[in-house]
């Protein structure tokens, strides 16, 4: 446990991906089995998450310290899980931490009842460093910036083999996952993944700088809708059926009515949607909001699956039977996929349409256009392109159409969590309603993200100086402070008190210059639905 | 129960004695001061007459400039008995940092103690903290809550000096307050067998010639050469202002470092940019304020330099005259001073 909680402090101030990555391969190359296994298994979210929840933690609290000084340090501190590791009364030379393979069989072998009593031992035998660590592992919330793709590369560094060897043989071994440390270190055969579902690495696109990187000729390229869901790979065999997210977490149980479906030996590439109730698979789909509400839910009811049901919009093949079709050029995949799916028609999934182009002039008005539901823009793949993993340049392009913008007046600001613990960064913004005396502001949603590091200081500064009111964690500051907000797109909405949803909102630009006045109106906003 | 040494008085300038006529760490120029350490926050320029350690004074007058204590200030060594006015005075050591001193003031056989900014860990830089029985102990409490345990300080150099072998090939920039921070550091590197030249900031190295003056050896320091200075493998102090400064970019793929009780929450270090978060204080960590306080023997204790609510909370249990000291003003919290 001790080499484990020193690991997740180094990622926590690890400042970027590759320091991270390097934090992880030292970590593999020094620590034995199975605590090495369990430790990636935690990191990616592969263990049982959320053994112990804030109320189980709040309980641990009470059982050892004064409730006034355990609220003003957790007011103080921001954070749950820091706040008890540090308030912890330490036993005199209380060093003898256990183990982490320990520490997740136990938990494992033990009920939600036995669950405090177990881990007031581990708290009273651990140093503060370790106890927050394994606060951490208890509660799920690592949130120390490892995804599936990192520690897949930091295996590829510790082992010398290719990412895409090591994703295939990651997928036949289980956690702790101590036969693919036998074979990264070369002591062991490659994990058997023959007939096991496998993630494959997807093909990523990028951003289109412009139509002239797609040169005069556009009969080089196929273009599609690019749709607004979540892409993921769908594997299924005689050894198993699983739904990877594009970075190989594992989505199968959230959405089972998808897994049921997958009644074919292939490997497909497509995005999952959110279709009304009822609707045929190739409808509309559903504004991305719905999806969400799907995908917040690990294991979800019936109700749920009934009133949000999942699709998937089919637009790649990678194997099909034990054939690797990703070497073919992208024409003659599609030609197999469109011939699986007409021989096949596997429910709730269809194919994402081909969109005849023929010049540069009727592309632009469709990127600019593509504003229908589920689509954020358009997606162009060359023809002959092969499907190779991660981000190669100039083979697909993604051509988002361009975001809308308004101009916002800041009205209330949280402090985030975190690393954010210190800085007011939540912030709610609104627009104007009404005219004369009864114009007034009405917020209109909720940005965290878009800002500089240096941007974030001044408005936190802006919200300490100005604050007006507080309710509890929230402060209303004075209506002054206008904010340029991008978002993808805004939809009608009842839940909210404007009528209107935003898109993934985010602050792009601190507008200093302008005066709250002159903000936008929220009629201004209906009018971009 | 009479309100104890009702003769103290916060008044918004800073906390006078009434009958000895003086102010202990005015925030404004007064005309006369007894300054208990030379951070900034406690040493302001302008005063018509200080009374400090002779430490403090000469500290004082190389931050200040010498004009800022020249004219009619005294220079009293621990544990020298004095009279002012109607009070006796005299200085106790602090262990804040070099020279930092507890004002001890008697005034008609009531005790009252103003600690200044102190700590109860290892510092070969300055005498340890000692505790003095008194009616009326005005602490300060920066790190007043429960969750500040800080940890042996040979732990936390263990952990700098691991990294340097760790990563040779970076300079470590560790970000420590240039008067007492910074040579406390220095001083347990040196402890610790780390003999190897240690590069410093301007304002570091101005701090470190005052100490070495005044008798601390703090081995080898060097200023760090102009232009582009490679510096990997080297060990490299700056203010903390410093670390995302320019100037930082003279330095060989720095590994941002610091040395601060704030390091110990994960919040701060990561708003800090710092990779190698150091818990090393200059100030008591909360079971040293308790202590402390119950060694000095007050039934009165007026809290200041930080959030008041969880000694208060504790002390009141215990029966204690408990408050913030009022008329306070001071800066809830003063990271740039730890």
């Amino acid at each position: 446990m001790r080499a484990f909680a020193e690991l997740l402090e180094h990622l926590t101030l690890a400042p970027g991906r590759d320091a991270k990555r390097a934090l992880l391969t030292r970590y593999f190359a020094t620590t034995p089995d199975p605590d090495r296994g369990h430790a990636l298994a935690a990191l990616i979210g592969e263990t049982r998450r959320g053994a112990a929840g804030p109320a189980m933690l709040r309980a641990l609290a009470a059982s050892r310290v004064d409730p006034v000084l355990f609220a003003l340090s957790y007011d103080f501190v921001g954070d749950l899980a820091e706040t008890l590791a540090l308030i912890w009364p330490a036993r005199d030379g209380a060093d003898a931490p256990p183990r982490l393979g320990e520490v997740v069989d136990r938990l494992a072998a033990t009920s939600r009842a036995a669950l405090p009593g177990l881990l007031t031992t581990w708290l009273d035998a651990s140093p503060a460093p370790v106890r927050l660590g394994l606060l951490k592992l208890i509660t799920g919330g690592l949130r120390v910036g490892v995804s599936a793709g990192l520690a897949r590369a930091a295996l590829a560094d510790f082992s010398g083999r290719a990412e895409e060897e090591i994703a295939e043989a990651w997928h036949a071994t289980a956690p702790p996952y101590g036969a693919l440390f036998a074979w990264a270190e070369g002591r062991g055969p490659r994990p058997d993944a023959a007939g096991a579902p496998v993630f494959r690495p997807p093909m990523l696109a990028q951003a289109l700088p412009g139509p002239e990187a797609l040169g005069e000729d556009l009969t080089a390229w196929r273009a599609e809708w690019k749709w607004d869901g979540v892409r993921v790979q769908l594997v299924a065999g005689p050894g198993g059926r699983r739904i990877f997210s594009r970075s190989g977490e594992d989505l199968s149980a959230a959405f089972p009515e998808i897994l049921e479906a997958m009644e074919f030996h292939a490997t497909l590439d497509g995005e999952l949607l959110v279709l009304p109730p009822g609707a045929p698979a190739d409808a509309a789909p559903s504004p991305f909001a719905a999806l969400q509400r799907r995908l917040g839910r690990r294991q979800p009811g019936a109700k749920l699956r009934e009133a949000l049901p999942a699709a998937v919009r089919l637009y790649d093949i990678l194997f099909e039977g034990a054939q690797d079709l990703r070497p073919l050029a992208f024409d003659l995949r599609r030609a197999r996929l469109e011939n699986f799916f007409a021989t096949r028609h596997p429910a709730r999934m269809a194919l994402s349409a081909l969109i005849a182009v023929t010049d540069h002039a009727a592309l632009a008005r469709l990127a600019a256009n593509a504003r229908e539901s589920g689509i954020e823009g358009l997606m162009l793949k060359r023809a002959a392109s092969p499907y190779l993993p991660g981000r190669p340049r100039g083979e697909w392009w993604k051509w988002k159409r361009a975001a809308l913008t308004i101009d916002a007046v800041l009205m209330y600001a949280q402090r985030g969590h975190g690393k954010r613990g210190s800085y007011f960064s939540d912030f709610t913004f609104g627009l104007w309603q009404g005219e004369g005396s009864d114009r007034r502001l009405v917020p209109v949603g909720k940005a965290y993200s878009g800002f500089t590091d240096a941007e974030l200081a001044i408005l936190d500064r802006f919200v300490r100086a100005h604050a007006i009111a507080r309710f509890g964690p929230v402060r209303e500051v004075e209506k002054t402070f206008v904010v340029e907000v991008a978002f993808d797109s805004a939809q009608r909405s009842t839940r909210h008190r404007s009528g209107v949803a935003l898109r993934f909102p985010r602050i792009i630009r601190l507008r200093r210059d302008k005066p709250a006045e002159e903000a936008d109106t929220l009629a201004s906003l209906l009018a971009m639905i | 129960m009479p309100t104890a040494c009702d003769w103290l008085i916060p008044r918004p300038e800073g906390l006078y004695c009434v009958p000895g006529d003086f102010h202990i760490d005015p925030r404004r120029a007064v005309a006369r001061a007894v300054i208990t350490h030379a951070h900034s926050d406690h040493a302001r320029p302008g005063h018509g007459a200080v009374l400090a350690t002779r430490e403090t004074l000469a500290l004082m007058a190389a931050r200040l400039g010498q004009g800022a204590v020249a004219a009619g200030s005294q220079a009293l060594a621990y544990d020298e008995a004095l009279r002012v006015g109607a009070v006796d005075l005299s200085l106790a050591p602090a262990g804040h940092v070099l020279g930092s001193a507890q004002v001890v003031l008697v005034h008609r056989g009531e005790r009252a103690v103003i600690s200044g900014d102190y700590k109860r860990s290892a510092d070969p830089t300055c005498p340890a903290f000692a505790p003095m029985a008194c009616d009326l102990f005005v602490t300060e409490a920066t790190f007043a809550l429960p969750v500040f345990h800080h940890p042996a300080p040979g732990g936390e150099i263990a952990r700098l000096l691991d990294s340097l072998r760790l990563f040779p090939e970076r300079a470590h920039l560790l970000g420590a307050y240039a008067l007492g921070k910074c040579q406390r550091m220095i001083a347990l590197l040196r402890q610790a067998g780390y003999d190897r030249p240690i590069y410093l900031h301007g304002a570091a190295l101005a701090m470190c010639a005052v100490y070495r003056a005044l008798g601390v050896d703090l081995g080898d320091l060097r200023a760090l050469p102009a232009g582009r200075a490679v510096a990997a493998g080297e060990l490299v102090i700056a203010p903390p202002a410093a670390l995302a400064d320019r100037w930082s970019r003279r330095l060989a793929d720095p590994l941002p470092a610091m040395a601060s009780g704030w390091m110990a929450l994960r919040q701060h270090a990561r708003a800090r940019g710092v990779e190698l978060a150091l818990v090393v204080s200059d100030h008591a960590d909360w079971d040293g304020l308790l202590r402390s306080i119950a060694e000095t023997g007050a039934r009165a204790v007026r809290i200041t330099h930080g959030p008041p609510e969880a000694l208060m909370h504790v002390l009141a249990a215990q029966g204690l005259d408990a408050a913030p000291l009022e008329g306070g003003g001071f800066a809830a919290r003063r990271e740039e001073e730890e």
